[in-house]
């Protein structure tokens, strides 16, 4: 059972860049991805101006009954967000590492243009080894 | 001159030892800066063949100067002479000092007397690059391979150097093979020398 469902980075005027399905139930089609990172995106936005304490970056976790929503945004606008099952660990860590991996194989790619969809052969293979790896981890306990 | 400062002082600069230099830089550093330089000739080329032409020339004025500087820093204004030995510097003096390790391997071409391959699983300057399936063969190693060529140009070696890469067995990645062309009058001599 697999306890990351989705993976979807989104640029900074709310574009998806990046999609990746890990779940085992039914893939979501191009249009509704793009829809639910945009969505995403506005909310994300709504919610820094609505929030009742200062300072505030936007949504970190939304919590709903059947799934788990971990964001985070990266200081240039950059949104990574994975759905998860209700109750899953350390998303905050691996979101950290593929924002660690965005940066290296993605960034420092010369053939990659900024703010477009992600077409990174390095940047696949490692991230399907960090999640590879972090399933093991949530298997194991 | 006692007192004068903690800095010993030459009369003649020639006098003055070369500095170990800085054994380490940010590989971050570079990654961004050569991202940048491939980006920059992107623009400057319209076909693929003379990107690789210019990262080459880029690779070669590193590859002069490193010769000169280390024929002077590790072998006492010395360089090699023979084949062989130039590709032993290159493929461990040269590499070591580039880019902190020997390179993975040194071969002898098995088809023709005049090609050598250096090989090395991960290239540093390829470390974070993936090529877009649209460039085909395209290699940023072209600019490991012109320094290559600057090293054996300068040393008297002239010689073709291409970056390739080859698919290794059992691998996700293909390993990156740097070829090394000799030009006739190169083996001529050698033959001569014995």
């Amino acid at each position: 059972m697999a306890a990351i469902c989705s993976l979807y980075i989104i640029n900074k005027s709310g574009g998806l860049i990046y999609y990746k399905d890990y779940g085992s139930g039914g893939r979501m089609d191009t249009n509704d991805s793009l829809r639910v990172a945009s969505l995403w995106h506005s909310m994300h936005a709504i919610s820094q101006q609505l929030s009742p304490t200062t300072g505030c970056y936007g949504i970190e976790l939304l919590e709903a009954d059947t799934f788990d929503l971990h964001c985070f945004q990266s200081l240039t606008g950059t949104k990574f967000f994975v759905v998860c099952e209700p109750g899953t660990q350390q998303m905050e860590s691996l979101l950290k590492v593929i924002y660690e991996l965005y940066t290296d194989y993605v960034l420092k790619n010369p053939f990659y243009e900024m703010e477009m969809p992600i077409r990174c052969e390095l940047f696949d293979i490692n991230l399907s080894q960090v999640v590879q790896k972090d399933r093991v981890v949530l298997l194991g306990r | 001159m006692i007192g004068v400062g903690k800095i010993k002082q030459y009369s003649n600069v020639l006098d003055k030892p070369l500095s170990k230099g800085k054994q380490e830089v940010s590989l971050s550093a570079f990654a961004f800066l050569f991202s940048e330089l491939v980006q920059y000739n992107q623009t400057q080329v319209d076909n693929i063949a003379e990107l690789e032409r210019r990262l080459e020339d880029a690779g070669y004025a590193v590859g002069a100067r490193v010769l000169e500087l280390l024929c002077h820093r590790e072998k006492g204004n010395r360089r090699e002479t023979r084949l062989l030995g130039i590709l032993s510097f290159v493929h461990s003096t040269v590499w070591k000092v580039l880019f902190g390790k020997v390179a993975d391997s040194l071969e002898k071409g098995t088809e023709h007397e005049d090609e050598y391959m250096i090989s090395e699983k991960e290239l540093l300057v390829n470390r974070f690059i993936s090529i877009p399936k649209d460039m085909g063969t395209f290699n940023c190693g072209a600019f490991a391979a012109g320094i290559v060529r600057g090293v054996l140009d300068g040393a008297g070696f002239p010689a073709v150097v291409t970056a390739h890469f080859v698919p290794v067995e059992g691998q996700q990645r293909p390993r990156t093979t740097i070829l090394i062309k000799f030009a006739e009058e190169v083996l001529r001599r050698e033959a001569r020398l014995g």
